[in-house]
């Protein structure tokens, strides 16, 4: 007999993906203020995949949670994650997030998610492979270190046996890979996983009514300390131009000007 | 479309070709005695053979209905829901309504008056670009508090004016002029429209607005007794390019209201068919058009001068086209500036983004932003008809407000505090009118019509009507620059007379290519002026791949026959956004290939106004896509 499955869905509220991003006049910072934002993309591919778990019914779902960090707009993203199929969502708000040192560090976040993981009893954790503001990549593996989970990172494809085992295919550099682990575990999403759905209008206003709790850091007394510190943004340097050669020899003679070979 | 089966006895439904029905509804109206109610019941009669039937003017893949696919989208069923007022758009016009209803209801204690907006931007203000220095009149009669430090909903990013200058350029040199009275900015606020939309938004959430952004209201619907708005429908989300649905098909939702109001904006693609079906323009000018491109600087601090205004005319644009170029200081070394271009000019060869980059260069500009960094660049049609070409705003089941309908004041540039009143007038006609009716009749806002006759409005843009019209005399710039200078000094719009605009509308301004001579642009430096796609990466612009193109043009090859000849590419020059395109293709005839590239649409809507045979419809794409505009 298949366990049910309690998911836990972390989404991240980034700078939308289409938006040119700068630097604040600071420079200790990419410029957040007035920039639209949305869901991590990442994080759009893990609520699609617990929710097709939810619809194809083995092994059964009893709930989908979503969970944000971060300052009041957070909601929105919530919300959006309700829209999608979330059943409830928890918003842990960090006011003055998103102005570079205030935000979390995935350790931070990784021990949050272990807090709420063991409050809220949760037996699996889908999260995005990466945020596309940081593009850390750790919180999914820290917190299967933190919790002592298997994890099975970057999936393109997720089976569930009724003998509550995981297989998931992973995108690795040489091609694909293939690894099992027994529930409980986490698991983190790849582009080629699924395609979200589209909020629909319907939906967003049902997930109006869907239940958001708002909690603190304190509540669940994590340690917050921050360890990184940003010494200095800087765009990057503006191209330079490229050059033509004639021929082959003259490739040989600009590869050696250039000390290439 | 007409039914083959025998024409039933009840005469009304003999008529059943689609033609026949829309004629029939403009002779109905057109023959209106002066009692309005009875003209009601003309139209329901002519009308009501539309019973099965309901329209669907605005679904994009009509012809695809052969498609042997069983699952066609249309056919879905919609899940909808009723609410008192529906409002599309999300620019300061619908925000005003939407808070001003709610206003009027909270205080005469109607808690559950149900008000919904829609808007296609993924957030407000996200399709909003504007100069902009707005007159307070109206949002200080709608949020009294706006402006007051001690309220804690302060919009906080407000510059005061400072001082006006006006010049007239000539290619490198600046002549003072003397400003009309109307553009003395004393008193006005330098904004950023994008952020008070934004805070706009915030204040409607807080007085109970249903806002709903990302989603977009892509259809009318009708009553079928009757004909009257019945309501609006969001766009069906997954459908492929080809028109058939992807697996994230999502069918869109129905919104059905006793008043809907239209706010869309300059040129809307839903009040462009309503404007048709209830011909609101017969008594009108047809409306005319400018199109302004805009950049936001960050400028070095020693050049910045905080709520200094300057206005130009002259250099780049040639004498026979209107426009003028803008520059405003406002919140931290930032800086507007920007160029209006009047689309009835008759140079298929100007490209106003190009002359927007050439204007960028003259030291009057350069001197300003020089060291700085260009952080924003957004383009938008906007109104230059003014009083001339406002159109009947009120039609059964609705209403126009806004830029939509048309009150912008072209002398003075502003059209912000009109637009905002007229959706608070809007507001107050339709709560009345909701209210005096209970049951479920269909709702004509008489007194709407009634309060924008009375309001200061009308009165604004009548004293201000022959201005814009004064520069289509053969004396071009020159004309207009000394006949505006005498209405604006001696005759203050108290003269008989009122002139026309030139008819049919501004497309058929131009000229064929081969009469006009070719401009060539210099190439961009990439410090002060930009290649179009750079500036195009600075929208923030992204529409999904897959999905129909919603610049509708039926056939790409014979608009490409019948408009290459003529106008040698007018579209690529007139998008402000490189959608158009006219690829090099041996193969093909006249040697290029037309090309549609949807994804860089910011949503101008220059388009549908130019192009010269009116064969491109801008139909909205999926909600929430678009540009994502940033302190415009």
């Amino acid at each position: 007999m298949p366990t049910p499955l309690k998911i836990l869905v972390p989404v991240k509220r980034v700078i939308d993906y289409a938006v040119k991003p700068r630097v604040n006049k600071a420079r200790t910072a990419v410029e957040t203020s007035g920039v639209k934002h949305s869901m991590n993309p990442f994080d759009e591919l893990s609520i699609e995949a617990a929710v097709r778990m939810r619809e194809s019914k083995n092994p059964p779902v009893d709930d989908i949670l979503a969970l944000s960090a971060g300052p009041a707009k957070c909601v929105d993203v919530l919300r959006t994650a309700m829209a999608m199929g979330a059943d409830r969502s928890i918003h842990v708000e960090i006011p003055d997030a998103g102005q570079g040192q205030a935000e979390l560090e995935p350790l931070g976040v990784a021990k949050l998610l272990a807090k709420v993981v063991a409050d809220e009893g949760r037996n699996l954790v889908i999260l995005g492979k990466q945020s596309i503001d940081d593009d850390s990549s750790q919180t999914g593996q820290m917190l299967a270190g933190l919790l002592g989970w298997g994890q099975a990172t970057q999936a393109s494809k997720i089976e569930i046996d009724d003998s509550d085992r995981v297989t998931v295919t992973r995108e690795v550099d040489g091609g694909v890979e293939t690894v099992r682990f027994p529930l409980p575990g986490i698991i983190t999403t790849d582009l080629r996983l699924n395609e979200p759905r589209y909020a629909s209008l319907p939906n967003i206003m049902k997930a109006k009514k869907k239940k958001l709790e708002k909690k603190s850091l304190s509540d669940y007394g994590v340690d917050e300390r921050r360890r990184l510190k940003t010494v200095k943004v800087e765009e990057p340097p503006p191209r330079k131009g490229g050059g033509k050669v004639e021929d082959v020899d003259g490739l040989i003679a600009k590869l050696k000007e250039l000390g290439a070979i | 479309m007409a039914s083959n089966t025998p024409v039933p006895s009840l005469a009304r439904r003999s008529l059943t070709t689609w033609n026949v029905f829309v004629l029939t509804t403009r002779r109905a109206y057109s023959h209106f005695p002066p009692t309005r109610r009875r003209c009601l019941l003309q139209q329901s009669r002519h009308n009501c053979l539309s019973s099965s039937r309901r329209t669907f003017s605005t679904t994009p893949w009509r012809g695809l209905a052969d498609v042997s696919d069983s699952f066609i989208p249309q056919e879905q069923e919609r899940e909808s829901d009723e609410v008192d007022v529906c409002i599309v758009g999300g620019g300061p016009a619908g925000l005003s309504a939407a808070i001003r209803l709610k206003q009027i209801a909270n205080e005469a204690g109607d808690e559950e008056f149900r008000v919904l907006l829609l808007e296609k931007a993924g957030e407000l203000g996200a399709h909003i670009v504007s100069g902009n220095v707005i007159e307070p009149s109206a949002v200080s009669e709608l949020l009294p508090d706006w402006n007051n430090p001690d309220s804690p909903s302060c919009f906080e990013s407000a510059t005061p004016a400072t001082h006006d200058k006006m010049r007239f350029l000539t290619k490198y040199s600046s002549i003072p002029i003397p400003a009309p009275p109307q553009m003395n900015n004393k008193g006005n606020y330098i904004i950023s429209l994008n952020q008070f939309c934004k805070w706009l938004g915030e204040r409607a959430e807080e007085v109970g607005v249903e806002v709903y952004p990302g989603f977009a209201a892509s259809e009318v619907l009708y009553n079928s007794t009757d004909g009257s708005v019945r309501g609006v429908a969001t766009n069906d989300l997954g459908i492929s390019r080809s028109g058939k649905p992807k697996s994230s098909f999502e069918r869109g939702m129905e919104f059905h209201a006793r008043v809907t109001l239209f706010a869309e904006g300059c040129h809307g693609s839903l009040t462009k068919q309503v404007i048709k079906k209830f011909d609101l323009r017969r008594d009108s000018q047809p409306q005319t058009y400018g199109l302004g491109l805009k950049e936001v600087w960050e400028v070095k601090p020693e050049k910045f001068k905080k709520g200094e205004i300057v206005h130009t005319m002259g250099y780049p644009l040639p004498s026979s086209t209107y426009g003028g170029g803008w520059l405003y200081h406002f919140g931290d070394n930032l800086v507007s500036l920007g160029l209006v271009v009047g689309l009835d000019y008759p140079n298929p060869w100007l490209s106003p983004y190009g002359e927007f980059q050439k204007m960028k260069h003259h030291p009057i500009y350069e001197s300003v932003i020089e060291g700085g960094n260009c952080i924003s660049y957004g383009a938008r049609a906007l109104n230059e008809g003014g009083f001339q070409s406002i159109p009947k705003c009120a039609f059964p089941g609705g209403a126009l407000i806004g830029d939509t309908a048309g009150f912008l004041n072209v002398p003075k540039i502003k059209g912000t505090h009109t637009a905002m009143r007229s959706g608070m007038l809007a507001a107050q006609a339709a709560y009345s009118a909701l209210k005096s009716n209970p049951d479920s009749g269909t709702v004509f806002l008489y007194d709407y019509e009634d309060a924008l006759r009375s309001s200061s409005i009308w009165s604004e843009l009548k004293q201000v009507r022959n201005m814009r019209p004064s520069f289509h005399s053969p004396l071009g710039l020159y004309g207009g620059i000394m006949y505006s200078g005498l209405e604006a000094y001696l005759f203050r719009g108290k003269t008989p007379w009122t002139l026309k605009h030139k008819e049919p509308g501004d497309y058929a301004a131009t000229k064929l290519a081969s009469e006009c001579p070719k401009i060539e642009y210099p190439k961009p430096d990439g410090q002060i002026s930009f290649d179009i796609l750079t500036s195009v990466s600075r929208t923030g612009t992204n529409h999904e791949e897959d999905q129909p193109v919603h610049l509708q043009v039926e056939d790409w090859e014979e608009h490409k026959s019948n408009q290459w000849p003529k106008y040698k590419g007018i579209e690529n020059r007139f998008c402000p956004a490189g959608v158009y395109e006219y690829v090099e293709d041996g193969a093909k005839e006249f040697g290029v290939k037309f090309q549609i590239n949807a994804q860089n649409c910011i949503h101008c809507k220059t388009c549908d106004i130019k192009a010269p045979a009116q064969d491109i419809n801008w139909q909205t794409p999926q909600g929430g896509e678009g540009p994502k505009y940033f302190m415009t």
